[in-house]
């Protein structure tokens, strides 16, 4: 029984990564950027949500709700001032150019609220600690439920508007060759604006997953990154569903590495990470070199 | 060359250079409603780079773009697509992970400005028009290079273009489907669509247009009617490469 539970657990856990990992398999998708800031994006949403529960004393959901609109903007405005200019110059630019924004997030969130550790565990009310036990071994948490839902919701809504909607077209167009769409008339720099606009609102929604499940300070950006990044190597890069089975497969890697030693939990999703890399990406080039 | 009433699209003492290497050198070509010019040159003549610049895709160091009289030189490919003004390209390139009908739906929508039912039919119209229709619900990768080029057009068309650059769409078609497709081409020009088309090989190209134009070296070396320029001796030297 505490297997079914670590398994439970560890989808939980996985459609948490799955959340985090989804803006970055966009831009990835989209326009074949590493956003090494994403993670700090997804902090960035917390504070926001955080500043807007503070003034107002709002649940932390209903605070999201109103910095959602903002993010959007954000991420709107963020490719097309920085982001465009640095596609221009080639595929590094881009991996600079998010690597410092990551570092002016972190700062400016350090100048803006102190190294202090924060949680909207509190303004989340009862979904921070609701949950239902099925045995004395098996329990599902609310916010676990909650996370799961979510995540299959916006993985399907995206799934939706990519297949359902012009807009979908037009970005899956822009995709595969932004140089041909624009000869069939796709504006490409507004279908990046749109992308990144998604996929900044989605990662302030992980980031407040984050906030409500555990806590948060200015630099917590960086490990969320890496589980991001994670998830998306693993389910297959730029896959949408792929994203969401691999954000879980990362998820179930570490409860069940829980279980073997709670101190091996983390390292066991980096090992599921690092198989996958050995696999899929040429082993051969790892091979050892032994010198004679 | 003076912009007349009817001109459509205008190239206007275009130049387009590469580093060092001039592509273009001053060329002017006025394309009006309803005609389909040819353009013949050698390897490197400039031809592709002519159309890059018709539709956008490159911007010329010198001269302009006109369509209806509008300059339209600073305008991106999107933009003029947009306004009319579509292109296929020598290599297909569609969007492989997308059916067949949502590569000609996308040009309808976003090129064509279309939407909901209208967006539908004149994407129908289409693919019937190219013979893709049994193919619609099929990925574009799984097409071999025939269809691929069909769909190039298809796709073309679907944005209900007034000019039409075609960049070598005849090339490997066996003589059926080249008689095929320049009865294609043909009623295009016929419905007033300004057909612009490089094509190798002369014999099918001889067939549609009413104008040829021969380009060598980045510049337009011979136009006029198609059998007086064929006959001009320079362009057969530049054409099979004769020349020392």
């Amino acid at each position: 029984m505490t297997l079914v539970n670590a398994i439970v657990q560890g989808i939980f856990l996985g459609a948490f990564y799955a959340v985090l990992a989804c803006g970055l398999s966009i831009m990835f998708g989209v326009m074949r950027i590493i956003n090494l800031a994403h993670g700090d994006i997804a902090v960035f949403g917390a504070y926001l949500t955080f500043v807007v529960v503070d003034h107002t004393g709002a649940p932390a959901l209903v605070a999201f709700a109103a910095a959602l609109p903002v993010m959007l903007v954000l991420g709107y405005i963020l490719q097309i001032t920085v982001l465009e200019r640095s596609l221009k110059a080639g595929l590094l630019t881009p991996l600079l150019a998010t690597f410092g924004l990551s570092i002016v997030i972190q700062n400016l969130l350090l100048i803006a609220f102190s190294p202090d550790v924060r949680s909207l565990g509190p303004a989340a009310g009862a979904l921070t600690t609701a949950s239902w036990h099925v045995t004395s071994e098996l329990s599902f948490s609310a916010l676990g439920v909650v996370v799961l839902a979510v995540a299959i919701v916006v993985f399907g809504a995206l799934q939706l508007f990519l297949s359902r909607t012009r807009a979908g077209w037009a970005m899956r167009a822009t995709a595969e060759d932004a140089d041909a769409a624009e000869l069939v008339g796709i504006d490409s720099r507004s279908v990046y604006a749109r992308a990144t606009a998604i996929a900044v609102a989605i990662a302030a929604l992980g980031g407040l997953f984050l906030a409500i499940r555990s806590v948060f300070d200015p630099i917590s950006g960086p490990t969320q990154l890496i589980f991001a990044f994670e998830a998306v190597v693993i389910g297959g890069m730029g896959s949408l569903w792929g994203t969401l089975l691999g954000g879980i497969a990362l998820g179930l890697a570490q409860t069940l590495g829980a279980e073997i030693q709670p101190q091996f939990a983390v390292l066991a999703g980096h090992l599921l990470f690092l198989a996958v890399l050995i696999v899929r990406f040429g082993g051969a080039r790892l091979t050892l070199r032994v010198a004679r | 060359m003076e912009a007349g009433p009817a001109t459509v699209l205008a190239a206007v003492g275009v130049q387009k250079r590469f580093g060092a290497l001039t592509v273009l050198d001053g060329v002017h070509l006025a394309l009006t409603q309803g005609e389909a010019i040819g353009i013949v040159g050698p390897n490197g003549a400039g031809k592709t780079t002519l159309l890059n610049v018709l539709a956008g895709s490159l911007r010329p160091e010198a001269g302009s773009v006109v369509f209806r009289g509008r300059d339209i030189t600073p305008k991106d490919a999107a933009d003029r697509c947009q306004l009319g003004i579509a292109r296929t390209h020598q290599v297909p390139r569609p969007f492989t992970g997308m059916t067949v009908f949502e590569n000609v739906f996308v040009g309808a929508t976003a090129g064509g400005g279309r939407s909901g039912s209208s967006a539908y039919d004149v994407s129908l119209e289409v693919l019937d028009q190219c013979a893709l229709t049994h193919l619609a619900n099929r990925r574009a990768e799984d097409l071999g290079l025939l269809q691929r080029k069909r769909l190039e057009l298809a796709r073309a068309l679907a944005v209900g273009p007034a000019v039409l650059l075609l960049d070598e769409i005849g090339g490997g078609l066996t003589d059926a489907e080249s008689a095929a497709l320049v009865e294609t081409i043909a009623s295009l020009r016929d419905r007033g669509i300004a057909v612009l088309w490089i094509e190798h090989i002369v014999h099918v190209l001889m067939q549609v247009v009413t104008r040829l134009v021969c380009m060598d070296a980045g510049r337009i070396i011979a136009e006029g009617a198609p059998e007086a320029v064929v006959a001009q001796a320079a362009v057969i030297d530049a054409y099979l490469g004769t020349r020392a």
